[in-house]
């Protein structure tokens, strides 16, 4: 069953109510950012509940199993908790910087969902800087992790929202440049045309011999960097950092910080669904399904990795992305560009 | 231009809604504020000193690096967009221009730059 007959239906509903069409574009603009909100907190709570579940079948154990059924409404009883916890601002902390950092660090993590394709003609809009605007506003997370450590004025947070930085600047480079080489085959930077021009499975970015799977490869380990993923967590490592930014915030401010960790995860899966796995490209299912799959697919691939490889040093990791994965994606990114001018595997 | 409207409305809406949140939180939360509560945490130790010191200049280098590869991205979209009616001549010429930065790069590492210690 394909969802945008009834986004479709409303708006029509709406239509016929006769009110001036700005109000139209208006309410339908606020009503599918607040679905959309709607629907990321249900996928964050259970992503949380399912890092939990999987870490627990790795190291098996049980994971939590007493609220509801497998512990399924665990972070709804979370997130309650949550709710109601003081919230603590230090008194030498910096109080506009330590008050907007969650926020930022929120929206920027929402923003990007103006244009992730949940299935055909699922999208808010489409812009034509898709792409472009998608990595440009995940980058103002660096934004909110510094001011969170900045503004902290504590000495575990600072450490953490520098490292963050300096992690983040560093792998974000590798990331554009693998998305450029696929940008290089589609030809546009629409999300919709990079879904659309991988219509069958041999199609797919990812199956494009030699430059596809190389470009997906430094894309995952770029975006397992930029969410601040084990083994790339050195910015809340837990045993030297304690929490890394986070660790003056409690309550809700806190919980912003974890939406956003995990709302920023399933981007990037989404992303990587969107550019190598043929978004919502699929036979036989609802494509919203198809996208859905890839997706948590990716998700899952991360949550592995987080209990596969242990954390890297601070110079290793520098060095691993400035001396290797930077120069092997412009490598890549000629290639890619060899292949499209000279017609190899232009299917 | 219609199409951007969408961002806007975007982040006054995610902004509304954290905002949203932090008000109902608010409301039932406690609230019961100590000096000692109120301290910066540095595990249960009195804080030694001010943590707005300086800092280590490694931050500062490996940004710069990045603001130039940065900049060469944003050159790269257009590029990369275009790309498929521009032919050899755009190849060759970005391969010219990669090749630059890649040598920028190259001189940084051997200068020992990119070294984290």
């Amino acid at each position: 069953m394909e969802l945008i007959g009834i986004f479709k239906y409303l708006y029509e509903q709406l239509v016929a109510t006769g009110i001036p069409q700005v109000w139209v574009d208006l309410i339908s603009l606020v009503a599918s950012a607040v679905i959309i909100f709607g629907v990321l907190a249900l996928i964050a709570l259970f992503l949380v509940w399912w890092e939990r579940k999987l870490s627990a079948d790795f190291q098996q154990r049980m994971g939590p199993m007493l609220t509801g059924w497998h512990g399924l409404i665990q972070t709804v009883a979370d997130a309650i908790k949550l709710i109601q916890k003081e919230d603590i601002t230090p008194t030498k902390a910096d109080r506009p910087v330590f008050f907007w950092a969650p926020i930022i660090c929120f929206v920027a993590a929402f923003a990007v969902y103006v244009t992730v394709p949940f299935g055909e003609g699922l999208i808010v809009s489409d812009l034509n800087i898709g792409i472009l605007y998608i990595v440009a506003i995940t980058t103002f997370t660096v934004i909110s992790l510094l001011m969170a450590g900045w503004g902290s004025n504590n000495k575990y947070a600072l450490l953490g929202g520098m490292r963050s930085a300096a992690q983040v600047v560093s792998y974000e480079v590798p990331m554009i440049v693998a998305i450029l080489s696929v940008i290089v085959f589609v030809g546009s930077l629409s999300m919709v045309d990079i879904v659309e021009s991988q219509a069958l499975i041999y199609q797919w970015y990812i199956f494009r011999m030699p430059f596809g799977p190389i470009a997906f490869v430094i894309f995952i380990i770029a975006a397992t960097a930029e969410t601040n993923r084990t083994p790339f967590d050195l910015p809340e490592a837990e045993q030297e950092l304690v929490a890394g930014f986070n660790i003056e915030y409690s309550g809700m401010k806190f919980a912003m910080f974890f939406l956003a960790e995990f709302i920023n995860m399933f981007t990037v899966s989404a992303i990587g669904a969107t550019l190598f796995l043929g978004g919502w490209q699929g036979p036989f299912l609802p494509s919203w399904v198809w996208f859905l799959v890839k997706t948590f697919g990716l998700v899952f691939v991360f949550m592995w990795f987080r209990w596969t490889y242990p954390r890297l040093r601070v110079d290793q990791l520098m060095e691993f992305s400035w001396k290797f994965l930077l120069p092997l994606a412009f490598a890549n990114l000629i290639l890619a560009g060899w292949m499209k001018y000279s017609g190899w595997f232009n299917w | 231009m219609a199409q951007y409207a969408a961002v806007l409305i975007f982040l006054l809406v995610g902004i509304g809604i954290v905002l949203f949140t932090f008000f109902m939180s608010r409301l039932i939360r406690p609230s019961n504020p100590y000096k000692a509560k109120n301290q910066s945490y540095e595990c249960a130790e009195q804080p030694i000193g001010d943590s707005w010191i300086r800092f280590n200049n490694r931050f500062y280098i490996f940004a710069l690096i990045f603001v130039v590869f940065d900049v060469e991205a944003v050159f790269l979209f257009p590029w990369a967009v275009a790309f498929g009616h521009l032919g050899l001549f755009a190849l060759i010429e970005m391969m010219i221009f990669i090749m630059i930065l890649l040598f920028g790069l190259f001189y940084a590492w051997k200068k020992g730059v990119l070294k984290w210690v």
